[in-house]
């Protein structure tokens, strides 16, 4: 299991968590030069409940398309975080979205905290692209995918009119992650 | 040589582009989750090249309208999950003795009745095989991989076309919403296969002419009259009470696929040639067969896959050649417990036979099923 690289990006549905994850499944395989597979899981509503997308990315073809010991993950609300962090690896990366997740949990993994919600409400206006923000930061944090691929998979999948606005809200993602670090 | 593109597509979004590579210009169905990407990328792709997209009033509707479609010469599917597969099931019998040839796609989900929506299942196996009543041919194929599912579609459409029957692509809500990328194929990469035509005078035309083992198909509106019924019919189509044309054509709709298993059959093995327990399964479940069976040999047991295609006609000869070499073979699927039962029938008592079931919605890990395999080092 040791040439797979597992990615959990998980909140709440409609916060872009699945896109989250196709953007950097993207980079990996169409931008990149890896193998990747992208998969989720959510409940029956559109809006609302726990959501999860998962990557795992591999130089190999990639069988089993589920995470099973989580390099990364991204915790975007309190309800995602304490149902979806028991996965993270010893030594893996949890980074939470600290305006939402209060109670945080405990285990051998980087704990890492960012207002990811209010750096995207305070300086681009738009919470809504705190999953780019964050896309950003793991690129940055995990160096999976490379600042290039993660750039041109986030922009071509976005409507032309947002180009500037996720090319900002990613070079937030990268800038913030660093003082993390 | 052609350049191919590749795409990082979900399987759902695979299956249109088989459908579409395969020539299909014509869709009637019901979203469902989780097929419903099927019907919305073909709702999206057909018009733009002359094909037909229609949202029928429900899942019956849905098959019907694409039976109606076929019969006037398009190559034709419809996509549902566990529900409206049930629904469906009426018509899917029609078409068998019709002799229709049409594609359905089952992307399985929990069931039984609604069950889990969103949740992965494969517990529509024996659904696909006898979900309608009477003796019928069943032709399903089962992909693992997005790739595959595109490949898959397309042989499906083959299959039906050829054998003028309905066929049914199965995979679980895994590979319908996961995505991977694939390299798309250009024309001439897979093989299409179109219905025979008949050559012969309209008036000549009989719809079940029994000097062919599968009679041409006449399109509906290319001046061939002719009757098509849900009765047993006599070769120009109408019903008729003779008990010999009866058993006949009963008999001659299940021949038809008997005797060309070996061309419906596709099998994919991975180190049985010295194994000594094989996995058997089909779908996502395949994939964490793959990576169990690949940890199996790293720790030294002597452990390979097969992995049908076809699930229907079930691969009886490949199972009995390895149920007399193999110690086991263990049946992994998101049921409790289908297609062990056809595993038990052919290997008899050659080998030990043992199952792994889940049905939490969840996937069987590569680790359920290495545990298993564990066993027999």
């Amino acid at each position: 299991m040791s040439d797979r690289y597992e990615l959990r990006f998980s909140g709440s549905g409609g916060q872009g968590m699945i896109l989250a994850g196709i953007i950097m499944a993207e980079a990996a395989s169409i931008y990149g030069t890896k193998n990747a597979a992208q998969s989720q899981s959510y409940g029956p509503e559109s809006r609302g409940g726990a959501s999860k997308a998962e990557v795992i990315i591999s130089d190999d073809l990639i069988d089993y398309p589920k995470a099973t010991a989580i390099d990364c993950m991204l915790a975007m609300t309190q309800e995602a975080c304490t149902k979806y962090h028991g996965d993270v690896k010893e030594g893996g990366i949890l980074l939470v979205d600290s305006d939402e997740v209060k109670v945080l949990p405990t285990g051998k993994f980087r704990l890492l905290k960012y207002g990811i919600t209010s750096a995207a409400r305070d300086e681009l206006g738009k919470t809504i692209v705190a999953n780019i923000i964050s896309l950003g930061m793991i690129t940055e944090l995990t160096g999976v995918v490379t600042h290039e691929a993660i750039e041109k998979a986030v922009l071509s999948r976005v409507p032309a009119a947002f180009l500037e606005l996720n090319k900002k809200a990613l070079q937030i993602g990268f800038e913030r992650a660093k003082t993390l670090k | 040589m052609a350049d191919r593109k590749k795409k990082f597509l979900q399987g759902n979004e695979a299956c249109v582009e088989g459908a579409l590579y395969a020539g299909c210009m014509f869709f009637a169905g019901y979203p469902i989750t989780p097929s419903t990407e099927v019907a919305e990328g073909l709702s999206v792709r057909l018009p733009k090249i002359g094909g037909k997209f229609i949202q029928m009033e429900d899942e019956i509707g849905g098959i019907a309208a694409a039976i109606g479609g076929s019969l006037a010469g398009l190559k034709s599917m419809t996509a549902t999950s566990g529900p409206g597969f049930s629904l469906k099931q009426e018509c899917l019998g029609y078409a068998c003795l019709a002799e229709i040839p049409l594609v359905i796609v089952n992307v399985m989900r929990g069931g039984p009745s609604t069950g889990y929506p969103t949740g992965p299942s494969q517990s529509d196996i024996m659904q696909a095989k006898w979900g309608t009543h009477g003796d019928h041919p069943a032709i399903s194929v089962t992909p693992s991989y997005v790739q595959e599912i595109l490949s898959e579609t397309v042989r499906a459409f083959n299959l039906a076309e050829r054998f003028r029957t309905p066929v049914v692509v199965l995979y679980d809500e895994i590979l319908g919403h996961m995505r991977e990328p694939i390299t798309m194929p250009v024309p001439g990469d897979l093989e299409i296969i179109d219905r025979m035509r008949p050559d012969c005078k309209p008036e000549d035309y009989l719809p079940y002419d029994d000097k062919y083992e599968i009679a041409p198909l006449a399109p509906f509106g290319a001046g061939y009259r002719f009757h098509v019924t849900g009765l047993n019919h006599k070769q120009d189509g109408f019903p008729t009470n003779d008990s010999k044309q009866i058993g006949a054509n009963n008999e001659r709709i299940m021949s038809k696929i008997e005797n060309h298993k070996e061309e419906i059959w596709k099998n994919d093995e991975l180190m049985l040639d010295d194994a000594e327990v094989a996995v058997f399964t089909i779908g996502s479940t395949a994939r964490s067969a793959r990576f169990a069976v690949l940890e199996a040999r790293k720790a030294g047991i002597k452990a390979g896959l097969i992995r049908p295609l076809t699930i229907w006609p079930f691969p009886d000869k490949a199972v009995r050649e390895l149920a007399k070499r193999v110690k086991a073979i263990i049946v992994p699927e998101l049921n409790l417990g289908q297609m062990i039962l056809e595993v038990e029938r052919v290997s008899g008592a050659a080998c030990e036979v043992v199952g792994i079931n889940r049905v939490d919605g969840e996937p069987i890990t590569p680790m359920q099923i290495l545990d298993v395999i564990k066993k027999y080092k």
